[in-house]
């Protein structure tokens, strides 16, 4: 293994460095980004440890987001919403080491999609990749990235809970990851990716988890229809203090979201960690102040969405902004996915069950927006200033990728649902909707009435 | 002997059955159960979805006694399960046939104490 160099060493490895570093040239040409880091392309230790742990707390978020996701379903769909969970963690990372990673982060093809030159993961070994994360192991950083691949169609479940074919949800959400997920990761994070080289900020994914996963949730709404019985007689949530449990872990494993983005230990993770944990606070704080106003009471359910609102909106922003955007960043979440779930959903009286979209895709549009805005160098010297430091081009970049992704998103993920419903049919059957899809889907019950 | 139902208001078991144990009767089930009467339910608001409530939750007493009893069994339950509001509950009596004890195969007046 590479050892950490020291005193003399350290001397001889930076010029070792610099003649890599020369000769290699071309994904440097435009950046200032990790001119240190290229000094030492070694392995550190430290930043390392970092993304592992991150890595599993990132994976940690899709258990999460099942409970969160499960406790708000009817008993009798408890388990379809764990299972649709868990199969996107086992599929989604085979289908990112066959095929995704090297779309998403591979050789850039005219801007738009990673080559095929890293499939199944050829390349993609311990060595150092400069380009994304110079510091740890390349696998690393493609587990890492797995992670988000992963959770980021798990969010749609949230539209589409209790009423979705198992088998047309999987084959759906391999063709989205591979359609919708990749090239949109491409275009942001990938080098080369258009969006990226515009100067777009998207630290942890704002547009590439959370607008994507959101504006696609919008499409499966309207696509599915509502519930049979919605919104006359849709039960209460079944289990809160599961979606209270879930939310903890997401809340938990957002740090390795968020803080991991850095990918290395230091000043920048813990600035994130920060803003992460701040404008979640603040969202989780204003939603219950906003449904105290309004309906008398402050209520736990509103509280742990708040939160998550806040968690995701700061998203893009948490590498570039510091404590006091966090804190207007949060309030705005609260206020916005607040209303989206309250007015928007009603007023236009679709069936989006767990509000992913209200809450993921208004908050990742107003966390991407707010990075144009908070976004300032003093945090983060790699990143941008944003409008209130001087820099109001930096709003319309954010302000362009979101509609960029909102409309790739929409339009792709519809003619996708579409396809599906006509290939396999998207939904289940009346009956098997009355019954539940734990019972039809599974052959299983989240629960039995005695022992 | 007769067998008496009570459905009465989920925060007024500990008091009933206090009450019930005074005037020496055991033998009681109880179950969670929900139901509806003439009042309105409580609204619960779950994401600014308000969830009409119309079934509330209730405790349901079963408790099978020897005719003396009867009066001593009603009046703990309305002494314990009274507040005076609607949805306080309500209690049914029925003739019991039978009642068999399990372990000793005892009936009738012996096998209720």
């Amino acid at each position: 293994m590479v050892r950490k160099p020291k005193g003399k060493v350290l001397s001889l490895c930076f010029v070792i460095t610099c003649t890599i570093f020369l000769s290699s040239t071309s994904a440097w040409a435009s950046e200032s980004i990790g001119v240190t880091e290229l000094v030492k392309p070694v392995i550190d230790s430290g930043d390392t440890a970092w993304v592992l742990v991150s890595a599993a707390l990132v994976m940690l978020m899709t258990p999460g987001l099942a409970f969160f996701y499960g406790g708000l379903v009817r008993r009798k769909n408890m388990l379809s919403v764990l299972m649709q969970c868990l199969m996107i963690l086992c599929i989604v990372s085979l289908q990112w080491v066959l095929l995704g990673y090297s779309l998403s982060f591979g050789p850039d093809k005219g801007s738009i999609i990673g080559g095929l030159e890293w499939l199944g993961l050829k390349g993609v070994g311990m060595e150092p990749n400069v380009d994304y994360a110079s510091t740890i192991p390349h696998q690393m950083f493609m587990m890492f990235q797995m992670m988000f691949a992963v959770i980021t169609p798990a969010l749609i479940i949230g539209a589409f809970a209790e009423r979705m074919r198992f088998s047309s949800f999987c084959v759906f959400t391999l063709l989205w990851a591979t359609i919708v997920y990749d090239p949109v990761a491409h275009w942001i994070w990938g080098v080369g990716g258009f969006l990226k080289s515009a100067g777009a900020l998207d630290f942890a994914g704002g547009a590439v988890v959370h607008i994507n996963a959101g504006i696609t949730s919008l499409a499966a709404a309207l696509v599915l229809g509502k519930r049979q019985d919605y919104p006359e007689s849709v039960s209460p949530p079944h289990n809160l203090p599961f979606a209270v449990l879930g939310a903890g872990l997401l809340w938990f494993g957002w740090f390795g979201f968020n803080a991991g983005s850095a990918l290395k230990s230091g000043a920048l993770a813990g600035s994130a960690f920060t803003a992460t944990h701040i404008a979640g606070a603040v969202a989780g704080a204003t939603w219950s102040l906003l449904d105290w106003l309004k309906y008398k009471k402050p209520t736990t359910l509103g509280m742990i969405t708040g939160a998550i609102a806040g968690l995701a909106a700061v998203t893009p922003a948490s590498g570039f902004v510091t404590p006091t955007g966090a804190i207007w960043i949060g309030i705005g979440a609260g206020i916005l996915t607040w209303l989206a779930v309250t007015c928007l959903k009603t007023r236009f009286n679709y069936d989006d069950t767990l509000d992913a979209f209200g809450v993921h895709g208004i908050g990742g549009i107003w966390g991407v927006i707010a990075t144009g805005i908070w976004a300032t160098k003093a945090v983060n010297p790699d990143g941008a200033d944003g409008l209130l430091h001087g820099n109001p081009m930096q709003l319309w970049i954010q302000v362009k990728m979101v509609l960029i992704v909102v409309a790739f998103s929409f339009i792709i993920s519809y003619v996708l649902l579409k396809f599906v419903d006509v290939v396999m049919k998207l939904r289940v059957s009346e009956h098997e909707e009355r019954v539940g899809l734990d019972l039809t889907q599974h052959r299983e019950g989240a629960y039995t009435l005695i022992s | 002997m007769k067998y008496i139902i009570g459905i009465i208001q989920p925060d007024r078991l500990d008091d009933v059955l206090k009450r019930l144990t005074e005037k020496e009767i055991h033998l009681v089930t109880v179950s969670s159960v929900i139901g509806r009467g003439r009042q309105q339910g409580v609204a619960e608001v779950y994401r600014s979805h308000k969830e009409p409530g119309n079934l509330l939750k209730k405790i349901k007493l079963e408790i099978a006694v020897n005719d003396e009893y009867v009066e001593l069994a009603v009046d703990a339950i309305t002494g314990g399960a009274r507040s005076g509001n609607i949805g306080d509950g309500k209690i049914f009596t029925l003739d019991l046939e039978e009642c068999i004890r399990i372990r000793t195969g005892e009936k009738g007046k012996l096998a209720i104490g």
